[in-house]
């Protein structure tokens, strides 16, 4: 093989996923590397993606077959506009998070166990978001499940044990009723392909299990309500920057292939009833997430009841994209939350987890005037949290324009109803930590020095939610490369 | 009925029992045993689709998924089992019960 045919873009999915793999395997030999295979897998990663998404943009979707042997026995990636945005977020996110963790883990006993499977988890996202078949996708949601419950239980605690099992065994429950999914779709069409409509010919009635059965598992694994209740405590009992991770990007992971199945593979047989059903459940998920935000007692408890409330904004997708009027909008306004509630929820759960550094403890009650000691973080808390709610710039606004504009137009008012509740709620949220933060109190809440990395990597990630409001133009470029409306 | 029909159908059940124990026993031991039983009922539904297809050798497409399958549920297990015997060390029970301290 020439140097030309590797370094060719056509290959750039191949590499995307073993970099980190490779990163993830060296940080178990040589321990003491982790950190600077970190940052090495940080900056390798996103410099491929962006040539990926540069390639797409002027080439249009790229495909390849490992070693040249064809599927269904063969591996097949495929990267279209989608895939890559996917990408690119997992890179930022990802990228910020590897460095917040060098603060975060400097010195503790849990750094050399976090490496290697943090480098695990990145490089199972990166495969997931570039399969080409749902065999292949049930293989990475498994990789992904086992490195994110690895990373769970590293607090140590009784409690993020008992979190972990009970997220394995949710987690594996999911992938085993998406795997079923899976050998039904198989015994009806004899292809695993993702993005052949092969599935046209057969009989509406025959796709029913199959369809029913995956997105079941999915919706299990994303935490929809009412399938929400192994979240909370697993994403509020792990580190940081592992809750960050949690949050941000493991629960897209579902996410994004229930999203590919329905809109590609499933789409002519969707009636609307379930449709309307998962944007009952998804309206329900905003409600009660945010509600149960309000209530929480402790910082980290809030922010994982708001991506509770957040996961139902995501799903709204699925109501509204089934309707043919007002166009594509509802489809990136989906897209949009996925890629600004990335970025705001890593920025909150990184502040969340200073403010812990900080104070031992994440009790909203005992956190008076905080903001005296962490200035930046409670700065990079509130900016995410303007994403959140969904207040202008942010992308969070666009998110819930697009798809306030698509529900008017396709006559749909009431999730704009919902939409608007949610905001308010949210906001409610956000201010009840900053009611607290804010206070003016000459004894501020105890606490030690936190490493600056860890305070500005969350403002970076906070600024970048508002960000991805300005560049909105840009990015609905390249998720319109192979968006399944064309 | 073929001998297919027969396999799919047991495959079927061992899922349909395994999901049930799953959800009803709260010992971490069990819970693990019936995710594993109900794991063996999805390969063997997916060995019942690979023999569907005519002619003397079987589908080798569903074979493969089982193979995968199959190690995807040993590490499955075992990370599952190094946890339930932490919980057992530090609580002095592998119960994970309803409504537990968030």
């Amino acid at each position: 093989m020439s140097l030309n045919e590797i370094l060719n873009p056509v290959t750039l999915p191949a590499w995307i996923v073993s970099v980190p793999l490779a990163a993830a395997v060296l940080a178990v030999v040589l321990p003491k590397t982790g950190g600077w295979a970190g940052i090495f897998t940080a900056i390798l990663t996103a410099a491929m993606v962006a040539a990926l998404g540069h390639e797409i943009l002027v080439h249009g979707p790229v495909q390849m077959v490992i070693g040249g042997w064809l599927p269904p026995l063969g591996i097949a990636l495929y990267a279209d506009g989608l895939s890559a945005a996917m990408l690119g977020i997992t890179a930022l996110v990802s990228g910020c998070i590897t460095l917040y963790a060098r603060g975060y883990f400097s010195g503790s006993a849990a750094s050399r166990r976090f490496w290697p499977l943090w480098m695990f988890l990145w490089a199972a996202l990166n495969a997931l978001f570039l399969s080409a078949d749902i065999f292949n996708l049930y293989v990475t949601l498994e990789l992904l499940g086992l490195s994110a419950v690895a990373l769970v239980a590293l607090s140590g605690t009784a409690d993020a044990f008992r979190a972990a099992v009970r997220y394995l065994l949710v987690g594996l429950t999911g992938s085993l009723i998406y795997l079923t999914g899976v050998a039904f779709f198989y015994a009806v069409t004899g292809t695993l392909g993702l993005n052949i409509k092969v599935a046209v010919g057969s009989a509406p009635a025959s796709m029913t299990v199959p369809f029913a059965l995956m997105a079941a598992g999915l919706i299990l694994k994303s935490a929809l309500f009412p399938m929400h209740f192994w979240l909370p405590p697993a994403h509020a009992n792990a580190p940081a920057p592992v809750s960050a991770a949690l949050s941000a990007l493991v629960v897209k992971g579902s996410f994004y292939i229930l999203l590919r199945l329905w809109f590609t593979v499933f789409m002519p047989f969707i009636n609307p009833f379930s449709a309307q059903l998962v944007g009952m459940l998804a309206a329900a998920a905003i409600i009660w997430g945010s509600l149960q935000a309000l209530l929480a007692e402790r910082l980290k408890l809030l922010v994982a009841y708001s991506t509770v409330a957040q996961i139902g904004y995501l799903f709204l997708i699925f109501p509204l994209s089934s309707i043919a009027q007002g166009g594509p909008n509802a489809w990136f306004g989906g897209l949009y939350f996925v890629l600004s509630h990335a970025c705001a929820k890593a920025a909150v759960f990184l502040s969340a987890g200073a403010v812990m550094h900080c104070c031992g403890h994440d009790r909203i009650r005992d956190l008076h005037g905080i903001v005296a000691r962490l200035p930046v973080s409670v700065f990079a808390f509130a900016l995410a949290g303007v994403s959140l709610i969904g207040l202008p710039p942010s992308g969070g606004f666009i998110a819930k324009w697009l798809y306030l504009n698509k529900a008017l137009v396709a006559g749909q008012w009431w999730w704009g109803v919902v939409m608007i509740i949610g905001g308010l709620l949210a906001t409610a949220y956000i201010f009840r930590f900053f009611a607290r933060a804010f206070i003016n109190t000459p004894e501020v809440a105890a606490g030690r020095p936190v490493p600056w990395i860890m305070e500005w990597t969350a403002l970076g990630l906070a600024f970048c939610a508002i960000i991805l409001g300005l560049a909105a133009p840009a990015v609905t470029r390249l998720l319109d490369v192979g968006n399944p409306f064309q | 009925m073929t001998i297919s029909t027969i396999y799919s159908l047991v495959g079927v059940a061992l899922l349909g029992m395994g999901l049930h124990a799953l959800i009803i026993h709260s010992h971490l031991v069990r819970k693990i045993l019936a995710l594993n039983i109900a794991g063996a009922g999805v390969f063997l539904f997916l060995v019942a689709v690979a023999g569907r297809t005519p002619g003397p050798l079987p589908d080798p497409v569903p074979h493969t998924m089982v193979l995968t399958g199959i190690v995807v549920a040993v590490s499955a297990t075992a990370l599952a089992l190094a946890l339930a015997c932490r919980i057992h060390q530090e609580t002095g029970s592998a119960h994970i019960t309803e409504n537990e301290p968030e």
